[in-house]
């Protein structure tokens, strides 16, 4: 009979996983030469009966206690087909060196990390995959106390059946041999686990005094938030910055030269259809990647379960909870990041139902649009007045969504969540999150962008001997096809077409008002103030702020929500409202005589 | 109102039997008890179960959310945040 033999630490729970695997059915084994009572089990694993024995919990294969002898003695005299190592996911630093000498025993070996609950409540994360090649043994993460993660094990357990069908003796000379793993058990363990520090549980519960204080709580949330999108811009847009730099360089010195001898709309749509469009949304990777760091202090720091906990109440009153406000806020930052992170719920309605709320958070990308318009067309001080009403609006407009289609996406998600101490990341941690996160982001919206920005290029480039956006091409007949739509906002002609390439990108729309006026950045200011009053001009930026973000989101909103019927939802409900928003504003404004 | 009014009743009856049962939403902050019964759907029960909330264990009431907001409970070592409909599902015996 094929045989498997548990092998652990005290006290790592061997115990209970050997109970949860083997059920019932264990009982007192009898070994030849084995003075103590081994417990062992018949489980049925791929296909045959297997035997595992439970061997008693040892801290060292060289110790001379008489646990440490009974398991030598047992893997030396009892063939096995592999032993399962149990280690404490929690303690990896000290328990990782007992699987280090295992190998030398040269068994096939599978491990199995329980507490899984344990290490996420303390914030610890293993890097499995990591963690399994480097020592090249398969590792599987379990909760024997919860019951989690035992299907993994059960296969794990049968690949290695499978892979080695023949039972065989340890290697006895490994148990006289010093080893010299110390070096290999840091690296390994520097490698894969990353352990937050964590804030003392008495200083927590003082902080926790403040922070979640009845009527103080909020205000700080906010200002934190505030003070977390300073510091991303403060580091991001000179990284973006540099890279626009490196862009525009390899244009000017590599590809406008490479392409000097092809025909005209090759070279136009190479450059300025791909490079440019594609090139401008990677300039705001840094952006994004830096973002996502941040993201990840807050979210393992503990405080965005206590923002939830304040807000709760407020957004349980539209349908939403405590988390939805969180993943809003995100959202004002970059709205891609926040649509990703209500993987979180586990309602599905909930979840459709905060993702619809999330684009109507006034991202950075929105910000630099409304900051040039406000700055170009209001004095200093209303132009504060406009930005901080766009903010209300961006609320508004969030809540309203969650009124009207909460009906539709009813949950009854309870909300219980842990308040963990405090804690912060470790700077490893950070850039593995930033880049995982972005990575993500990029392989899931890539393929979107490229082909947006190609569309955009077509309109307003076909045909081609006629200058770009003009009326004779066809975004240009687009606009006057779109004349009746967009002439009772205030919104005219040049600007709807503006208001086309936003549907890529917001970053874009300025760039395209430079093209669309012909004009530089610099004095775009002048010309745009020359031509809009300031009723056309807040139509124009209401309609921005409701209307879809940008072909990120909306790619992002069909991978996470997985429904092409979700997703045009999400499309066309914004568009609808922000036509009559603007609407009502304009016709309005005007009636009044403004 | 409707909450006091519950609470006079539930103290009232409490004193009836000579036992101070209640349930978690009704407590006030720093005031505990021991879990004595939890009325919740499977999947609930299982979600507090797996996070402490089990019978026979002690909770603590540490704050109250304004605005008829969450509740946040100490169990054990653990701290959650709790809706007063889900913790009016969790009857308990106060501690004196």
């Amino acid at each position: 009979m094929k045989r498997i033999a548990l092998l652990g630490m005290p006290n790592t729970g061997k115990s209970t996983f050997f109970n949860r695997l083997t059920g019932a059915g264990a009982r007192v084994g009898n070994w030849p030469g084995i003075t103590v009572d081994l417990l062992s089990a018949k489980v049925l694993l791929a296909g045959s009966m297997v035997e595992i024995v439970d061997l008693p919990g040892i801290y060292n294969l060289h110790g001379f206690s008489d646990d440490e002898q009974v398991v030598r003695h047992f893997l030396e005299s009892q063939a096995v087909n592999g032993l399962a190592v149990i280690l404490n996911a929690t303690q990896l630093d000290r328990q990782l060196a007992l699987l280090l000498q295992l190998k030398s025993l040269k068994l096939p070996l599978t491990l199995v990390l329980n507490m899984a609950d344990e290490a996420k409540q303390m914030g610890i994360k293993i890097d499995l995959e990591r963690l399994s090649k480097d020592l090249g043994v398969p590792v599987t993460m379990i909760s024997a106390k919860y019951g989690q993660g035992f299907g993994s094990v059960r296969i794990a357990t049968e690949a290695l059946l499978r892979d080695h069908p023949d039972a065989i003796l340890a290697d006895g000379k490994a148990f006289n041999q010093d080893d010299n793993i110390e070096v290999e058990l840091d690296r390994i363990v520097s490698d894969t686990v990353s352990t937050p520090i964590t804030l003392p549980p008495d200083l927590s519960r003082r902080l926790d005094k403040v922070l979640l204080h009845p009527w103080l709580g909020l205000p700080l949330f906010f200002i934190t938030v505030f003070i977390l999108f300073q510091l991303v811009y403060g580091i991001g847009t000179p990284l973006q910055d540099g890279t626009g730099w490196l862009l525009d360089h390899f244009k000017t010195a590599i590809l406008e030269p490479a392409l000097s001898q092809a025909p005209a709309p090759l070279k136009s749509f190479i450059i300025e259809g791909l490079f440019d469009g594609v090139g401008t949304v990677l300039t705001f990777l840094p952006i994004i990647i830096v973002f996502f760091m941040f993201m990840a202090i807050i979210e393992d720091s503990g405080y965005l379960a206590r923002a939830a906990y304040l807000m709760d109440a407020v957004m349980a009153k539209v349908g939403l909870d405590g988390r939805s406000f969180v993943m809003q806020l995100m959202g004002f930052g970059c709205n891609v990041p926040a649509l990703m992170g209500t993987r979180v719920m586990r309602s599905r309605a909930l979840r459709l139902l905060t993702m619809m709320v999330i684009p109507f958070s006034l991202c950075s990308a929105r910000l630099q649009v409304f900051l040039f318009f406000t700055t170009a067309i209001f004095a200093p001080r209303a132009a504060a007045m406009v930005m901080f009403s766009l903010y209300l609006m961006s609320f508004l407009m969030a809540f309203l969504t969650a009124l009207v289609w909460r009906g539709k996406y009813r949950s009854q998600e309870p909300l219980l969540l842990e308040l963990p101490p405090y804690r912060f990341p470790t700077f490893k941690q950070l850039l593995t999150q930033g880049w995982q996160q972005s990575g993500h982001f990029i392989r899931g919206a890539s393929g979107f962008i490229v082909a947006g920005v190609v569309i955009v290029w077509a309109l307003t480039h076909y045909p081609f001997d006629v200058p770009p956006a003009s009326p004779t091409t066809l975004a240009g007949q687009l606009a006057s096809w779109m004349e009746p739509i967009f002439a009772p906002l205030g919104v005219d002609r040049l600007l709807s077409v503006a208001l086309l390439f936003g549907f890529i990108a917001k970053e874009i729309v300025i760039g395209a008002l430079a093209v669309i006026y012909g004009a530089g950045q610099s004095n775009l200011s002048g010309i745009i103030a020359s031509q809009l009053d300031w009723v056309q001009a807040y139509s124009f930026m209401l309609f921005t702020l409701i209307y879809t973000p940008c072909l990120s989101t909306v790619a992002v909103l069909k991978q996470e929500s997985k429904s092409y019927w979700f997703t045009t939802i999400a499309v066309v409900w914004p568009l609808g409202l922000a036509w009559v928003v603007s609407f009502a504003f304009y016709q309005g404004a005007r009636a009044l005589g403004l | 109102m409707r909450f006091q009014l519950r609470h006079v009743i539930n103290k009232n009856l409490s004193h009836l039997r000579n036992e101070m049962h209640t349930s978690l939403n009704l407590l006030h902050p720093n005031q505990s008890g021991t879990i004595t019964a939890i009325e919740a759907s499977t999947e609930l029960t299982g979600r507090m179960s797996a996070l402490g909330l089990r019978l026979g264990r002690r909770v603590e009431v540490v704050r109250l959310a304004p605005l008829q907001g969450p509740i946040q409970i100490r169990v054990g070592h653990t701290e959650l945040m709790i809706r007063r409909i889900d913790a009016a599902k969790i009857n308990i015996q106060l501690n004196t």
